[in-house]
């Protein structure tokens, strides 16, 4: 584990707690996109530069904005006085669960003792090609969705009340 | 002779390796690569700065000569009689907003308001850091995806405006948030399809390969700008529009629109903090004007192979297309009037867009037809397909604006 890895670590994994437990709306959001700019680091870490700028402008750059807008326009930011109702123990206690589980598993299994394969050179090019070639049904099963998505949100947007014109 | 400015050129590279030669000496082997970026960063932390300081007093100067006043002229040199033309305004103004009281409203999310302000100049230096200021001098070269970098690190400005305009707990402020967020958002796909087209040409994401794939010679002296072809010279057009909203510059001023909203989402700053503010717009600006630099004018090349153009040193090539083009900023800013909201809305979404979309294709057409129409018939051709659709759709535009409405007023 080097100093990088702890640092990019530490953070991510402390934001993500930030936004589970603040009380804030707003602080949680803002915490979340800590989070996912950790997650930047920690592809870029992995010598993964094209993910990691790309989780950064979406996720950064744009997903962020859209939870924080979802936020202001659905609800009130105001944090209630009201005492935490949900002990937080039983949640945690499932998630080491999980995470032990997970982590035992990783760690037993024959993957970390294969000898790794030399790190292909991937390139943006090989990426774009892969996509245009292997992987273009799935891409465009994808944008096809994204495309219904939006022409469903337009459509709810666009419903007016009678006799508004 | 043309060694002397070849060495001319190259002499902060030089410096920079005589300053590195010079340290191995009796600094640790950990702490080279810090100091190497340390010293790469000095400059770009001197002369940009230092550009917003003139460039606020130019642009007052020349605000005030288009609107037939004359503009800040007195503060010179304290204690002297010496003016500078007004040219020490900007220290004078430093000063002021460096000694004012930094008033936090009570209601204001104190810490939400005190990062905001860091958190919007950070990203907008560091995309400083993939532009080639000069032959060789690139601070930070990413082969594989120094474009993205700038997008990814310029699209994280947009949560730092909502953070101060949310954490102020003004109307004013969160409604001039609302409108840059919006802004910014819409404007950056037309920003970014309009440099997509460079990428496709080119075939590479790294800034310095952009530049060098513009070092090619027409006619035996004319630079191979990508200004020079009709989708480059479309698209430079959409790239500085784009970069004008994304970087809240008139027409596109509405976040701050003095008359409507006060100073939108920093009302509630004042003393350093609005500086860095004011800082961080301009050197916004300045990072998008050098994308466009980069990308369609050339870079750091001079226009045309000739000897004495060639002397210049690349990055006075490169300092004074910015200065130019904001200078073009200054003059828009004194000509043009601010835009309502649903124009600002229906021109990105319903003119700039379809325009870039056009303009890939032409892009597209133009790399592919390279071998079988000759340049002659390609230009006016491509130009033809992208003249053609702006007419268009332009037209449809004034159509729709020549008869006001008034729905709250008589």
């Amino acid at each position: 584990m080097t100093l990088p890895f702890a640092i990019i670590a530490g953070l991510t994994v402390g934001s993500a707690i930030a936004a589970m437990s603040l009380r804030n709306l707003v602080h949680c959001a803002l915490s979340l996109v800590l989070t996912f700019a950790g997650l930047a680091g920690l592809y870029l870490q992995l010598n993964a530069e094209f993910v990691g700028f790309t989780q950064i402008l979406v996720y950064v750059g744009a997903v962020s904005i859209l939870i924080v807008f979802a936020i202001l326009l659905t609800r009130s930011t105001e944090p209630k006085d009201e005492p935490t109702t949900v002990t937080p123990w039983v949640g945690i206690s499932v998630a080491v669960g999980a995470f032990l589980t997970m982590a035992l598993a990783v760690l037993a299994s024959p993957v970390g003792k294969r000898i790794a394969a030399p790190a292909p050179e991937v390139s943006v090019k090989t990426l774009g090609q892969k996509l245009m070639t292997d992987y273009v049904l799935p891409l465009e099963v994808m944008a096809l969705l994204l495309t219904a998505a939006m022409l469903g949100a337009v459509i709810i947007a666009m419903k007016d009340k009678e006799g508004s014109r | 002779m043309a060694e002397l400015f070849a060495k001319l050129d190259q002499f902060p590279v030089t410096l920079k390796a005589w300053l590195m030669n010079l340290l191995q000496g009796f600094l640790p082997e950990w702490t080279l690569p810090l100091v190497s970026a340390a010293i790469s960063i000095t400059p770009i932390l001197a002369v940009f700065p230092l550009m917003f300081a003139l460039t606020t007093v130019i642009e007052r100067k020349g605000l005030g000569r288009i609107q037939n006043r004359i503009g800040p002229n007195r503060v010179g040199i304290p204690l002297t009689n010496i003016r500078l033309f007004g040219f020490g305004q900007f220290i004078a103004d430093g000063i002021k907003s460096l000694i004012k009281e930094d008033v936090v409203p009570r209601a204001a999310d104190k810490v939400v308001h005190f990062l905001a302000p860091i958190a919007l100049l950070i990203p907008v230096l560091l995309t400083y850091s993939v532009l080639p200021f000069g032959k060789n001098m690139v601070p930070l070269d990413l082969p594989q995806t120094g474009l993205l970098f700038f997008f990814a690190v310029g699209a994280s400005t947009e949560l730092s405006v909502f953070m101060a305009g949310w954490s102020s707990r003004n109307k004013y402020s969160l409604l001039g948030a609302m409108r840059a967020v919006a802004q910014m958002v819409s404007y950056e796909i037309p920003l970014i399809l309009s440099s997509l087209t460079v990428v496709m040409i080119t075939g590479t994401l790294s800034l310095t390969a952009i530049v060098e794939s513009q070092a090619t010679v027409h006619f035996g002296f004319l630079h191979n700008w990508h200004l020079f072809t009709p989708w480059g010279l479309v698209g430079f057009f959409l790239f500085l529009t784009a970069a004008a909203a994304e970087a809240n510059r008139t027409p596109f001023d509405l976040p701050e629109a003095e008359s409507e909203i006060i100073a939108g989402y920093f009302t509630e700053y004042s003393g350093f903090k609005f500086a860095i503010f004011f800082l961080a717009e301009y050197l916004g600006l300045f990072a998008m004007c050098g994308l466009g630099i980069t990308l369609f004018l050339g870079g750091w090349l001079p226009p045309v192979n000739i000897a004495p153009f060639t002397w210049i040193p690349s990055w006075c090539w490169f300092l004074g297309k910015l200065s130019a083009l904001i200078v073009l900023f200054i003059w828009l800013r004194g000509t043009l009037p601010r835009l309502r909201t649903d124009q600002l809305m229906g021109f990105a979404w319903k003119f700039l867009l379809p325009m870039t979309l056009i303009n890939l294709v032409v892009a597209a057409l133009w790399h592919l037809l390279a071998n079988n129409i000759p340049l002659v018939a390609r230009w006016p051709l491509g130009f033809a397909m992208l003249a053609v659709p702006y007419w268009l759709l332009g037209r449809s535009f004034e159509a729709k604006f020549t008869k006001r409405e008034y729905r709250f007023a008589n």
